[in-house]
């Protein structure tokens, strides 16, 4: 299966069958707050800094994420998209629950986006699947619906087909469908990284679908989060993931070496770049 | 006295619940903080001396050391579970009215946010700090929280957001419990709250961790 995104001319293929693509998470305000400050001030000079220094690191997608208490997001998702794509030919994953922001980015957006995130409640499948359709965009079905997460992961497989089947009969097509498993810290629940993982594994099997997680909060509250996180992405991919959402500066060696493993980098021609890259 | 109630804040801190706990290791087939707490208060140790000096200072240091980032989520979670473990042997004591808790504190996490670690981090050091919690638990309305502040008029409040969206629905929730009850002490955290946040909204407190709530409610009732 294979997910198509694009840029203002560069395409990325997200495929079943890898190589991974990293899409970088560090456009988001949560523990950036001067992204927002800057943004609001109509400087866009940050904005550009996160996303040159993700697209070094060997991102490929961008997600971009300005929802913060006050904020404009309808006014500002648009405008941090267009001030990104005219720098950088990067596709972008349009992160906002406001289904007023996310039509105002795609508007404004170029190639076709990926919208993160819809999931199983009414609203939801509602509000955002006919902009999907509309705008030609992708989308992140998230296996969380109006019960709330449930830790069950046949549950959480049942959530992403009722995202399937509502998403086709809207009118976007299954392989524009990325799952969203989800993923919780292990500090705290001792099997959340095995549940995520189960369902990875059932989305794989059951619905061939390409699938991302947030893939930096399982380290929440530990130490070593690197090493926990690395760890952590390895066996996803071996058991399906294809499109994290994290940070690449600290993850893209983890992704490649996997690729690499798994038989996806013949002559390891992308490791060895990765790794010569760093040290001229 | 002072042995065995500094042997019980020990297995608090180092998480021994009980006998069969594997940690630490050197307390391996040692009694822990159920059958030590137990022990105490057969032999003589009234339930307000387990409480305020065992207890409360154990989950003190334990606070202390996670905002000093020396110990992380699990072992505060172990601890917590061990002071539960000492905490249920005082809850009759509670409920007659021999030992009486500092207070009541009603916490859940906001409307349309299901985070619940941190909420459950803060519940826990609050409990172990000696009040009493009522916990709605994630995603909880205004009502909800309203309903609990009717009930409970003298509780302190603490609201966690940890959605760069959800923090909408806390200033909300903090106007309307402020409108109708302007004395009730609200605190607020999160990953993407802050002290500005704070005081924009019109909550009483913030903190970046589960100690500095506890010792904001100590100081009211000081």
């Amino acid at each position: 299966m294979k997910t198509v995104l694009k840029g203002r001319t560069r395409e990325v293929v997200i495929d079943t069958d890898g190589p991974v693509i990293i899409i970088g998470e560090s456009i988001n305000p949560t523990r950036r707050r001067k992204l927002v400050s800057t943004l609001e001030a109509g400087d866009f000079g940050y904005l550009l800094e996160l996303a040159e220094s993700q697209i070094n690191a060997g991102a490929e997608v961008l997600d971009v994420n300005v929802g913060y208490p006050g904020v404009d997001d309808v006014r500002l998702l648009p405008a941090a998209v267009m001030a990104i794509q005219e720098r950088f030919d990067v596709p972008l994953c349009i992160d906002s629950p406001n289904p007023a922001a996310i039509e105002a980015a795609l508007k404004a957006a170029r190639g076709k986006c990926l919208i993160n995130s819809v999931n199983g409640k009414e609203a939801s499948l509602s509000g955002i699947l006919p902009l999907a359709r509309d705008h030609g965009a992708a989308i992140i079905g998230l296996c969380m619906d109006d019960d709330g997460i449930t830790n069950d992961p046949g549950k959480r497989l049942a959530i992403a087909e009722k995202i399937i089947e509502r998403s086709v009969k809207t009118g976007v097509c299954e392989e524009d469908i990325v799952i969203d498993p989800l993923a919780m810290a292990v500090s705290a629940e001792p099997m959340a990284c095995m549940t995520t993982l189960e369902t990875i594994k059932l989305v794989r099997q059951n619905l061939g679908l390409n699938i991302t997680i947030g893939a930096s909060n399982i380290s929440f509250g530990l130490p070593g989060r690197e090493t926990l996180n690395a760890a952590f992405m390895a066996i996803c991919i071996q058991n399906g993931l294809t499109c994290p959402i994290a940070n690449p500066e600290k993850i893209t060696s983890t992704v490649l070496a996997t690729d690499l493993i798994m038989g996806r980098d013949d002559f390891a021609v992308r490791f060895i770049m990765h790794f010569q890259d760093q040290t001229r | 006295m002072d042995e065995i109630l500094n042997k019980i804040a020990r297995c608090i801190q180092s998480g021994k619940i009980d006998k069969v706990s594997p940690y630490p290791p050197d307390m391996k087939g040692e009694d822990g903080a159920d059958e030590l707490t137990k022990f105490a208060l057969e032999n003589g140790i009234k339930p307000d001396q387990v409480l305020d000096l065992a207890l409360i200072p154990a989950m003190e240091t334990v606070g202390d050391r996670f905002s000093r980032k020396e110990i992380y989520v699990p072992q505060m979670l172990m601890s917590a579970k061990a002071m539960n473990s000492a905490m249920k042997h005082l809850k009759p004591f509670f409920q007659s009215g021999e030992t009486k808790r500092k207070g009541k504190f009603i916490i859940g996490t906001v409307a349309g946010d299901l985070h619940d670690i941190g909420k459950n981090l803060v519940s826990m050091m609050i409990e172990g700090g000696g009040w009493e919690v009522i916990d709605l638990g994630v995603d909880v309305s205004t009502e909800k929280f309203m309903k609990a502040i009717g009930e409970n008029p003298q509780a302190a409040v603490g609201l966690s957001a940890l959605l760069t969206t959800t923090m909408e629905n806390m200033k909300k929730t903090v106007a309307v419990i402020k409108d109708s009850y302007a004395d009730t002490r609200i605190l607020i955290g999160g990953a993407p709250v802050t002290w500005e946040y704070c005081e924009k909204i019109g909550a009483d407190f913030y903190s970046p961790d589960p100690q500095g709530a506890v010792n904001y409610l100590k100081q009211l009732v000081a």
